[in-house]
């Protein structure tokens, strides 16, 4: 049997396997290291929910914490990128980015552009996003959006702890800025990963699942709730395709074109917010490109188009689950009430 | 292999069917493939329904004889089903072990239940692993202990291959018989591993008790350079899946997950280096860069071929010694011993225990 780790192992392994590979990989964040500056606490914390752990042990020139001011650290990122080095910086919470955007908009994600494509900017910035932990607006985001509207930017949302080591390699190797957004909930999910270095490649969407009825696109978390309703759905006679797009920018646009062609309906499940979210933008190039392929009305189930809730009975509403996914595939096949 | 779905029956119930004839199509995780009568006699019932995932070992159907009454079926068939007992998830068979060779960890499959009579070592191809012979180990294991080895840059071995040459994987093989105290042995390999194993033989006659030739390269210069290039290029899986039904008479049997499998494999570091280095040395030129002279093997030969072999022309059986045993199968293809499963182990049994 292949070997089981958790998706925030699978990350930290990533990271170890091209810092050992590449002296030039650099990890730095807020307690990345441990508490700096706490007698006994080096190498305690690592990171928020400590998925740099054990990284100052085996690589103490390669990590250092950083002062908690994002606008510098991220600024110095991209610095430390065009300059010879490829650093992995770690945002806490992607909620916090809004105090960086000049430095990761105008900056990182424009100097291939601006200065001719002379320069490269290797960097890659991790961060948490998603609501479940209690932790209310300001730590439950889900921004993935933001920055795929972004060109210049890649930006990778793994589903699994798989795709979450591989694409991990893959986005410290790519020459271009990438937003790596990590699923807080998903930290302790286990799943077979080789103990061997590899690569997921960007663009290529995963198809989780096959089916003939419903196209299913589901981002990050949200590929457990497709594949929980696509199981009971199965029950009823409805098989849904389940694809999981694994990097929204660039995105594997025809994967999901192909799906629908063949199965004529479309439900994209998204945890962001519904207006502007990837979503809409999947159902809009679906309709452009696909309309006479479409045997209904494309459905989203994303949250609600309000901030993520403290209160847990309220969070647990607003976070999509299998019900909702399911009731929104019945939609698109008449066979059920709307979602 | 834990489960299968029952895709399509092939044959009639109270149809008259003999030992080998395909009665049901069954889709497994890794590849589709039929399920042959394992004895004579009239289908008398179809158990198993169209699209039932069924556990290995469950009940099809039942070949009877015509004069068996109607009521001892049913009493069958309800005795299997209430105390059939699917084995348990992880108890699915022997689990691939490593070995160390010549400092690199060699991966390999051992089904050695049965230690009487001359052991079988499997070989497979150029991007192959063990897996390739998931539908043969099993049932040769019955009369004799059977290895599954992967070359380096293979499977789960080392990714290293040296220079990467025939003479280089025939001394892994070599390597591999020591440290497994394994003093003589049948030889068997796929395409490349069927090369590997007559260079093996050359070199090594009194280890050598017969070979068995799957779709072998190493016998005439034609290759589907192709195919090679296409496969090393291969890193996303509409190439991959296009690549890899070349190997088959049927393309529809390349599943979902037998791409994902392989571009697992691929995406591995050190892995595409190996496989160039393997190529530029074995099928240099768009050509086999060595054509062994079959006269000089001096062991029984069995060769296997599938008549629609789109990368080793099966006309490459031509070039065998007049003694040795050919077996063209139609309408298959280079992966004769998975899409011609069955009629393979059949005449691989049947030569092994002939030259025993």
């Amino acid at each position: 049997m292949a070997r089981t780790i958790s998706y925030m192992a699978a990350i930290n392994e990533a990271m170890a396997q091209e810092m050992e590979r590449d002296p030039t990989v650099i990890v730095f964040g807020e307690d990345n290291v441990g508490g700096t500056g706490s007698p006994g606490e080096i190498d305690a914390w690592g990171g928020v929910m400590g998925v740099t752990k054990g990284l100052h042990g085996k690589f103490p020139n390669q990590i250092m914490d950083t002062p908690i001011s994002e606008s510098a650290f991220i600024g110095a990122a991209a610095g430390a990128a065009c300059s010879g080095l490829r650093p992995v910086a770690e945002l806490m919470f992607v909620d916090f980015m809004g105090v960086c955007f000049d430095q990761i908009f105008n900056q990182a994600a424009k100097f291939k552009y601006m200065f001719g494509g002379k320069a490269k900017t290797p960097m890659v910035i991790r961060t948490m996003y998603g609501a479940g932990i209690r932790a209310a607006s300001q730590h439950s985001q889900t921004l993935y959006p933001i920055f795929t509207h972004i060109p210049g930017l890649k930006v990778v949302v793994p589903s699994n702890p798989y795709d979450a080591k591989g694409l991990m390699i893959s986005a410290i190797r790519d020459d271009d800025p990438v937003i790596f957004l990590e699923n807080k909930v998903q930290y302790a999910e286990e799943g077979e990963v080789p103990e061997e270095s590899y690569t997921v490649p960007f663009a290529e969407a995963d198809i989780v699942r096959e089916g003939d009825d419903v196209t299913l696109v589901a981002i990050g978390r949200m590929v457990n709730m497709a594949k929980e309703a696509a199981e009971s759905l199965s029950g009823d006679g409805i098989e849904c395709e389940i694809i999981d797009p694994r990097t929204l920018s660039p995105l594997d646009d025809e994967t999901i074109f192909e799906s629908v062609e063949n199965t004529g309906r479309l439900v994209v499940v998204d945890e962001s917010n519904p207006r502007c979210s990837i979503a809409s933008d999947i159902v809009a190039m679906v309709s452009q490109n696909c309309f006479s392929d479409l045997k209904s009305a494309p459905q989203m189930v994303t949250a609600p188009h309000v901030p993520p809730p403290f209160s847990g009975v309220l969070e647990d509403l607003y976070v999509p689950d299998a019900e909702r996914v399911a009731a929104a595939v019945k939609a698109t096949t008449g066979a059920g009430a709307t979602a | 292999m834990k489960e299968g779905t029952v895709v399509e029956w092939l044959v009639e119930e109270g149809a008259d069917i003999s030992h080998g004839d395909e009665l049901v199509e069954v889709e497994s995780e890794k590849i589709n493939n039929a399920v042959e009568a394992p004895t004579s006699g009239v289908l008398r019932r179809r158990v198993a329904k169209e699209g039932d995932v069924l556990p290995v070992g469950d009940l099809l159907g039942v070949i009877a004889d015509s004069d068996v009454p109607d009521s001892d079926i049913e009493a069958f068939v309800e005795e299997f089903q209430s105390t059939f007992v699917p084995e348990e998830e992880d108890a699915g068979g022997p689990a691939p072990e490593t070995v160390e060779v010549g400092g690199r960890s060699i991966q390999y499959l051992a089904m050695d239940e049965t230690d009487s009579g001359t052991p079988l070592i499997l070989i497979p191809g150029y991007g192959g692993d063990i897996n390739i012979f998931v539908f043969n180990q099993e049932t040769l294991s019955q009369d004799r202990a059977v290895y599954a080895i992967d070359m380096p840059g293979h499977g789960g071995s080392e990714k290293e291959v040296g220079d990467g040459s025939l003479d280089f994987f025939a001394g892994v093989v070599n390597g591999f018989m020591e440290e497994k105290g394994i003093g003589r042995a049948h030889l068997a390999g796929h395409s490349m591993g069927g090369a590997i194993a007559s260079v093996f033989t050359l070199d090594n006659p009194d280890k050598v008790a017969s070979l068995t030739l799957f779709a072998s390269a190493g016998f005439g210069e034609e290759i589907n350079s192709e195919y090679i290039e296409a496969f090393i290029a291969a890193n996303k899986r509409k190439d991959m899946k296009a690549a890899l039904q070349r190997l088959f008479a049927d393309p529809s049997l390349v599943t979902r997950d037998l791409v994902a499998d392989i571009l697992a494999y691929k995406r591995k570091d050190g892995v595409n280096e190996s496989l160039r280095t393997v190529a530029d040395s074995v099928f240099a030129d768009g050509k086999q860069s060595r054509v062994i002279d079959a006269s000089k093997l001096g062991v029984p030969i069995l060769a296997v071929w599938g008549d629609d072999d789109k990368i080793v022309p099966s006309s490459h059986s031509k070039n065998l010694p007049d003694d040795a045993k050919v077996e063209t199968i139609e309408n298959k293809g280079h992966m004769v011993q998975m899409e011609a499963a069955g009629p393979t182990n059949r005449v691989v049994s049947e030569f092994l225990s002939r030259v025993e």
